[in-house]
């Protein structure tokens, strides 16, 4: 029995993996399906939690499904789900890279690099706009956002957690003081 | 450059991992692979970050199974994932037994908030390093507005708006390539 919900696990979420093209955002909606509606895994209301912690918690929001894996089979299950998410795509992420390194120095490699990199730099700028947009972000985002990037360029050596801490202090700051 | 040490590898990726909040975690890994240790040539890791972002798979994950590999082979890539997805895996599970009782305190969870301003900052300066480097060629400028216009301003769809920018930008590269080659 318990081997079976594993391998449920292991057949639901290795094909996410694989499709999970953009990272975890776009195969939430169907994860969803899946663990509520197909397997019944978790409750509805049971998934939004999930959901909401593991955009608290450190890391990647696809650790969502460590914790369906967890309400599926404790610790095994967590480990298993986590594993059926994360292994195939870096499989995969593997092979590429190496075909990508083998090349390395070939006119071609050498435009692609540097036809890519701007794409990239272009993915990260809209990265930060659309987190801003998720997280209906006001003023006080933009400001901490702004002060810590301005911090970082004048002191590139300023450990990263100081400006976290710094942040959290200030929005705790605000919401405890009456408006 | 000598040859990284795993552990070294480990200890870089378990910090990332451990306070990674909100979505700041390739700007962080920029800073302590291409910024503070020179292990990758910028141009290395946005080319990376372009493969980790098109690839199926959380992006954070494969750009570290992409630099482990880059720079330690097999051993690298998985002790990379691996090390960025140990303390997050704790956290989630920890976090879930006690999630009633934060969420219940005000503060608490505008501190959360707080902190993942703070991570889009990191990402945010990020963004402007790579946007200065990119952009020192035309087509590199033009590239970089278009893709962000693409997918952020108009919410395009990733894939689609990649695959046409990328050709172009690509074939705007050529003529240049032969000199640095």
């Amino acid at each position: 029995m318990r081997n079976d919900s594993l391998l449920a696990l292991v057949a639901v979420f290795v094909p996410f993996s694989l499709v999970s093209i953009g990272g975890g955002p776009s195969i939430f909606a169907g994860i969803q399906h899946q663990a509520v509606d197909v397997r019944q895994w978790v409750s509805a209301r049971e998934f939004v939690e999930i959901f909401a912690i593991s955009r608290a918690a450190p890391g990647p929001g696809s650790m969502l499904v460590t914790l369906i894996g967890w309400k599926v089979g404790g610790w095994l299950g967590a480990i298993v789900a986590t594993l059926a998410l994360f292994v195939p795509s870096s499989v995969l992420c593997y092979g590429v890279g190496l075909a990508w390194n083998r090349y390395r120095g070939r006119i071609w490699h050498t435009a692609l690099e540097r036809g890519l990199a701007p794409i990239g730099a272009g993915l990260i700028l809209a990265g930060v706009l659309s987190i801003f947009q998720i997280a209906g972000a006001g003023f006080l985002s933009w400001a901490v956002a702004g002060a810590a990037a301005g911090i970082l360029a004048l002191r590139p050596s300023v450990h990263p957690l100081l400006l976290f801490a710094g942040g959290g202090a200030v929005f705790a700051a605000a919401a405890m003081t009456p408006a | 450059m000598g040859r990284v040490r795993l552990w070294e590898l480990f200890s870089i990726f378990f910090r990332i991992g451990m306070f990674s909040f909100g979505g700041g975690l390739s700007a962080w890994i920029y800073r302590e692979i291409v910024e503070l240790r020179g292990w990758l040539t910028e141009q290395e890791f946005l080319s990376g970050m372009a493969l980790s972002q098109i690839l199926p798979g959380a992006n954070v994950s494969n750009l570290s199974v992409y630099i482990g590999q880059r720079l330690r082979g097999v051993s690298g890539a998985v002790v990379a994932l691996l090390a960025l997805l140990t303390a997050p895996f704790l956290a989630v599970i920890g976090l879930l037994a006690v999630y009633d009782r934060i969420s219940a305190i005000p503060w608490a969870a505008a501190a959360m908030d707080g902190v993942a301003a703070a991570a889009i900052g990191l990402l945010l300066r990020m963004a402007i390093r790579a946007g200065r480097q990119a952009s020192t060629t035309l087509s590199g400028a033009v590239a970089l507005a278009a893709t962000f216009i693409g997918v952020g301003v108009l919410r395009w769809p990733l894939i689609p708006v990649v695959l046409c920018v990328a050709p172009l930008s690509v074939a705007a590269a050529w003529p240049r390539a032969p000199k640095n080659a």
